[in-house]
This record gives structure tokens, C-alpha cells and sequence, in this order.
């Protein structure tokens, strides 16, 4: 079977330091016979050395040097791993309390989350927080995975608990009922992890691996409307192609075809898709989530930054913006400050007008607040140099996100989600 | 019919990224070795701006120790596609004695590349170095960002990186800074292999089983050549081998293997239990030997 034919899924991981998201996806890697032989042997090596009896899959996850000191993870690393059906994308993030960032950074290419609950301390504080982060970025399914059942006994009325407390927490979310599965699990046994568990007889759904396989491919996609951001004018000026001028970029939600009317922003100039191409093909449609290049019908200005969209599917064009807005830099974001702001592949310079207030993350409200520090969430009013063209982030993930880049230091500072 | 086109999530995000590069940055350069991963980079740069060329050369960083059969290679994708190659040599740094030929048993060139890298980045003014580095290869490389930002030595402050979210990249960068990008970071081997033989792409012939001369150290397999420093007592005999990864002779052992075709490479590669760094003579120095490497401005 080709890579083609499989659907990927992303995946994020977040949990406490110690309530073994390593070790869970260990066990995943390792039932699935995703790990080699010689990195088996390195975790038998690395166990042993430690004086463990058993097999310690975190440390087939946890890269860095700092981290195997301390025995933490504390950066996102990537994991990969396939079955026949599917491949597998994991961002595994760290679940310690300064690390909102990580979490941020992980949920946004994630169509799952995979939330940890130890099931001796059920929903605690950093629950919460993971669970407002997936609902922030609008990740798509949540599993909880209550871990560590071995150590309750594998008793059913831990996990019922749990879930009732946890089913509180999915009212004062965005999340309907059917977006968030349970499923009691022992990572360092195995149980429900890739197949069931003959201990939790009591629990009938589908094990972890088994409700991932049977995730469709629509039930992954972020819906939205067809944008069209163009990244790079080809003009090859060769003999054989030399009036070609095709817009090469990524389309995102929806679908373009050939004859199209499209209305190129920000001009608002309008034209027709002429041919959709790929390599040396040429195509009738396009669906999201393709890199192509476009030809249109006329001679119009088309340049790196503008987007292509259906003219009958306008989306908003404004100077004035307002977002809720994750700080992932040290330097905390303050009212009167300059950003270069980036949406997609267009940048704009933006000022912060006001800062409305910082959102607490577990879902209590929010308080007045003169600054956004590292890992802080609030909403934000900013003027822009130039209106961009977004939809909110309610109905496009991928139109109604940005970036802040310092103007001075280039580093990237905050995400923003459009309201 | 409508011929619809549905995308491979991999490739497409793959194009994407080598598209930012370009247009982000004003002399990016693509890394080639010879691999598989540098070959299939070229190909999906093809595909990002076909009907146009790939709008950046290629940079060989030459050893000295390669295997014949790949600068042999290289030469002809250049000249098929049309593409600018630039080849720095070691050699040459260490003529101008800014790096010294290691001695003895595990003597290679291979961390010797990093100095003539950089004097190579310095020298054609890069801002922008293409790679076909995957966080799938070693645990360090999990942590890598797509953009990768490099200052004036080339090095990497692993604890101070810039997050990427969703899918937008920053490359902005200061003066005498640059970035090192990597279009393929979310491929795995099989996924590279399966591309390769979807795409029908040519690759090397080493990657073939071939007879060979090998000798055994470590329970690896060792290419027998003047390059390749070899005790009397280790015996040269001739065997039916095939490489999983191509660095130069000194650093990339080989494996047994009767695979002569595409589709029996990728079967094996399927089935195989040995990961493909684990032939990778360099990183069996230590356990954090590619994040020492990386630090330094290894790419």
C-alpha cells in the first residue's frame, strides 16, 4: 500500500510530568512494532542501567540531553509511526505549567488530543488547561485516556467518577458530547491501548488504537471555505513556456475548479481559474489541503501574499482586528506595541490597540490586564497598516490564525485566533 | 470524468515549505549528498516550481570519501535538470588548515563537513540551507524546527527555538544569521522509499544489492577502501550488500541484502527491525553524539 492511500492523522500528547504520556506512547509505538530493534535494545540498555524491572518506553520519546537528566520531556518532539491504514503523527508536549506554549504549538496541526488523567488524582488543575487549550485551537477529538488503572485496581467507578467530572468541564466548552471519547487505559500493561483489556471487561468501547483506525478522513479535515494563498509567482520565461505566469500555493477548505469565478485580494480584481496544475498535469478540481499552481483567464496582478477565492465566498476584510492571543515569547505583549503580523503568508504591520482582558484557562472568566506574559491567554484589539482578508477562526483554522513577529528580534511571540 | 486532484498530506506540505524558502529568502541553497532524502527533495523542488527550474543550486559538500557511484550520480541530475551545483571540499579546509584529519581506528570526515559548511555559507553569502534531515532519523532531530535558525557559527540553541504554529513559517533573520530548513521533516524512511517508488525517482545504484568488499567491525559492515581505516586482522571478503543511507564511505556501513529491485528494497525496508541511523557509524559515539553534532552546527 502507498503512503497515498493512507490517511495521516496528527496527534497531540499532553499530560502532567509524571502520569506517563511517555511511557503511553511507548506502549503505542511498541504494539504497533513501530520500534527497531536497535531501539529496543537501547531502552532494555537504559532500563536496566536505571535498576527497573520492566521496560521504560518514556525513554523512546524523551530527545534531549536536559531531558534525560531530568526526566522530563520539555520541548515538542515528533513521533511517527504506521499502521497498514493510517499514518501517525504525534506532538508530544509537555504538560508542566509553563509550557502553555508548547501545548499551543502542538494542538495546531493536531486533529486529536490525547488528554492523560491519572486515574489515582483524577481532573486536576493542568486537565483543565490541556482541555481549554484543545477546545481554544478547535482540535477536532479529544480522548481522555484515564491511565494508571492498574494502580485502582482496573475499578470502574474510578473511571465513572472521573468522567462525571470531566463531563462538566465539556458544558463550559465549545465540545459536544460525541467530540470527547473515554477510555480507562494501563499504558505501562497495555491495556486498551492497541487492543482491549481483559481486566476492564466492564469497559466496552474501543481501545485507543482502534478509535484512532476508525477515524474518516472527513471527520479530520477542517471545513471551511475554499482560500487560496499564493506563495511564489512561476514565470519560467523558457521558450516553450514563456507568457506562463501560475500561482503556486496551498489551498485550504473547500475545493477549486477550472472555470471558477475567483476574486484575487487585495485588489479585488476578478478573473477565472483558466487551468489547475500539479507537476506536469493538469487538473479539473482541487481539494484543500493541495499544493498546485493556478492560471487564471486574464492578465491580472497577482503577487506573493494575495489570496485567490470564490467570488460568491468573500471573507471579511478589515484594519481592525480583534483575537484571542497565546504569548509563546518571554517578552510579554503591551499595549502600543508594533508587530509585524503574519496571516498565512501575508504580512502586515500591527499595533496593539487595547488588551480586553487575560482568559483564564480553566474556564472561570477572565480579568483586566495591562500585559500578556509568557504562556498568558487574552483577548486583543489591534490596528493594522493594511485590512487583511481572514474568516474567523470559528469557521477556518487555517484563515483565522497569525502570527506576531518582533520587529526587533524577529522571534515569533504570539499566536492569535480571530473572533 | 473529472479528473479531481487529491493531494498526499506529505508532499503537499513538504512543496509548501521549499516554496517559503524561496520566496522567503534571497540565496537559499539545497544540501545534496547523493541520498535518497537530498534526491527526493530535488524532485519535490521540481514539482513546487514546474513549469519553472528550481530557483537555487545545489551544494555538495564533498569528502573526498564518497562512493564513486554517487558523485556519478550527482553530476547527471545536474546536467538532466538544468541546476547550478556548487561543491565545497574538505579537502580544501583541510589544505587551509582549519581542520585536522582525524587519526586511527573510526577516523572519518564526516564532522570535519560541519567547518566547510559553514566557510561555504560564508563564502556564497546563503541565507537559506535546504536539508533532507527527518525528525524520524534520531531523537535530536525530533526537536527540529522546519526553519531552524542558525547564528554566525552555524549553531543551534535547542532550548531557545522559535515555535511554528499551524503552518506559518518565520524566517526572518538578522544579518550573518541563517536558517536551515527542512522541507521533509515529517517523512518517515518507509514514507521516502514509497515516494521514491510511487514517483519512479533515480536513485544511486549502492542502494541496490551489489557485490561488494566489506569487512566486519562491531557487528557492522564496512566498506573496504583506501578511505576506510582497517586493522590486518580484519578480514575483506565479498558479499551481497546494499546501503540504507548514503553519507561518505567512512561514516555508512552497509547491510546484507539481496534486494535488487525498488519494490524489494521498500518490502525489506517494511520489514525491517535494524533502524536506518543505527547504520550510521557516527552516531554510535554516544548517546547525544547528533545533538553534540547539531549544537555545533552539524546539519
Amino acid at each position: 500500500m502507498s503512503t497515498e492511500n493512507r490517511k495521516l492523522i496528527n496527534i497531540a500528547t499532553a499530560g502532567s510530568v509524571d502520569d506517563g504520556k511517555s511511557t503511553l506512547i511507548g506502549r503505542l509505538l511498541y504494539d504497533t512494532r513501530s520500534l527497531t530493534t536497535d531501539k529496543l535494545e537501547a531502552i532494555e540498555r537504559n532500563s536496566k542501567q536505571k535498576g527497573y524491572d520492566y521496560l521504560d518506553f518514556s525513554l523512546a520519546t524523551d530527545g534531549l540531553v536536559a531531558e534525560r537528566e531530568q526526566g522530563i520531556t520539555i520541548d515538542v518532539a515528533h513521533i511517527y509511526f504506521n499502521t497498514d491504514k493510517t499514518n501517525y503523527i504525534i506532538a508530544d508536549t509537555p504538560g508542566h505549567v509553563e509550557y502553555t506554549r508548547n501545548m499551543v504549538t502542538g494542538a495546531s496541526t493536531s486533529q486529536v488530543a490525547i488528554i492523560l488523567i491519572d486515574a489515582r488524582k483524577g481532573v486536576i488543575e493542568q486537565t483543565y488547561r490541556h482541555f481549554f487549550i484543545n477546545n481554544l485551537l478547535r482540535v477536532g477529538h479529544v480522548i481522555v485516556a484515564i491511565n494508571k488503572m492498574d494502580l485502582v485496581e482496573f475499578d470502574q467507578q474510578v473511571f465513572e467518577d472521573i468522567k462525571k467530572d470531566f463531563e462538566a468541564l465539556i458544558e463550559k466548552s465549545d465540545y459536544t458530547e460525541d467530540q470527547v471519547t473515554f477510555i480507562p487505559v494501563s499504558a505501562l500493561h497495555g491495556d486498551n491501548i492497541a487492543s482491549g483489556s481483559e481486566t476492564m471487561s466492564w469497559y466496552q468501547g474501543p481501545s485507543l488504537l482502534e478509535y484512532l483506525e476508525d477515524l474518516e478522513i472527513d471527520e479530520l479535515e477542517d471545513h471551511g471555505t475554499a482560500r487560496f494563498s499564493v506563495q511564489y509567482v512561476v514565470r519560467p520565461k523558457t521558450d516553450t513556456h514563456h507568457d506562463f505566469r501560475g500561482f503556486a500555493g496551498k489551498l485550504y477548505g473547500g475545493s477549486l475548479s477550472v472555470g471558477d469565478d475567483v476574486t484575487v485580494l487585495p485588489s479585488f480584481t476578478e478573473s477565472k481559474i483558466k487551468t489547475i496544475e500539479f507537476f506536469d498535469q493538469q487538473f479539473d478540481e482541487a481539494v484543500a489541503g493541495s499544493s498546485v499552481t493556478i492560471t487564471l483567464e486574464d492578465e491580472v496582478n497577482v503577487s506573493r501574499g494575495d489570496m485567490l477565492v470564490k467570488s460568491s465566498e468573500l471573507p471579511k476584510s478589515e484594519k481592525q482586528l480583534s483575537a484571542t492571543i497565546c504569548q509563546v515569547n518571554s517578552k510579554p505583549l503591551r499595549i502600543g506595541a508594533k508587530y509585524i503580523l503574519q496571516h498565512g503568508v501575508n504580512q502586515v504591520l500591527a499595533k496593539v490597540d487595547s488588551i480586553e482582558g487575560l482568559v483564564h484557562t480553566d474556564f472561570s472568566g477572565e480579568e483586566a490586564a495591562e500585559q500578556l506574559k509568557l504562556n498568558d491567554i487574552g483577548k486583543v484589539n489591534f490596528r493594522l497598516s493594511k485590512p487583511i482578508h481572514f474568516d474567523p477562526y470559528m469557521d477556518s483554522k487555517s484563515n483565522g490564525s497569525f502570527i506576531l513577529i518582533d520587529e526587533a528580534s524577529y522571534d515569533t511571540t504570539s499566536v492569535g485566533f480571530i473572533q | 470524468m473529472k479528473n479531481i486532484f487529491v493531494p498526499n498530506p506529505k508532499e503537499a506540505e513538504s512543496i509548501q515549505i521549499i516554496r517559503e524558502v524561496a520566496a522567503q529568502f534571497e540565496r537559499p541553497v539545497l544540501l545534496f549528498s547523493g541520498g535518497k532524502d537530498s534526491i527526493t527533495l530535488v524532485r519535490l523542488a521540481q514539482k513546487a516550481f514546474y513549469p519553472a527550474r528550481i530557483p537555487f543550486p545545489l551544494l555538495h559538500v564533498d569528502t573526498g570519501h564518497n562512493f564513486p557511484e554517487t558523485i556519478e550520480f550527482r553530476d547527471q541530475l545536474v546536467e538532466e535538470l538544468g541546476l547550478e551545483l556548487i561543491v565545497a571540499k574538505v579537502q580544501d579546509s583541510i589544505d587551509q588548515g582549519k581542520v585536522q584529519e582525524e587519526k586511527g581506528r573510526y577516523s572519518s570526515r564526516n564532522s570535519l563537513q560541519t567547518t566547510t559548511l559553514l566557510d561555504a555559507i560564508e563564502k556564497h553569502k546563503f541565507d537559506a540551507c535546504i536539508g533532507g534531515a527527518r525528525r524520524d532519523e534520531e531523537k535530536a532531530r525530533a526537536k527540529e524546527r522546519v526553519f531552524s535558525v542558525r547564528d554566525d557559527f552555524g549553531q543551534w540553541d535547542e532550548k531557545n527555538q522559535r515555535p511554528e504554529l499551524f503552518d506559518m513559517l518565520n524566517g526572518k533573520i538578522h544579518q550573518g544569521q541563517n536558517v536551515r530548513a527542512f522541507p521533509i521533516s515529517n517523512w518517515t524512511e518507509l514514507d521516502v522509499w514509497e515516494y521514491i517508488k510511487t514517483e519512479n525517482i533515480a536513485i544511486p545504484s549502492i542502494y541496490f544489492a551489489h557485490k561488494r568488499e566489506i569487512f566486519e567491525r562491531d557487528g557492522m559492515i564496512w566498506t573496504a577502501s583506501e578511505h576506510v581505516y582497517r586493522e590486518e586482522t580484519e578480514e575483506v571478503k565479498e558479499k551481497m550488500v546494499r546501503f540504507r543511507t548514503v553519507g561518505d564511505m567512512t561514516c555508512t556501513a552497509a547491510v546484507l541484502s539481496e534486494a535488487e529491485t525498488l519494490e524489494e528494497v521498500v518490502e525489506e525496508i517494511r520489514a525491517s527491525t535494524i533502524s536506518e541511523r543505527g547504520a550510521r557509524i557516527d552516531d554510535k559515539r554516544s548517546e547525544a553524539a547528533m545533538e553534540n553534532r547539531k549544537k555545533v552546527g552539524y546539519f
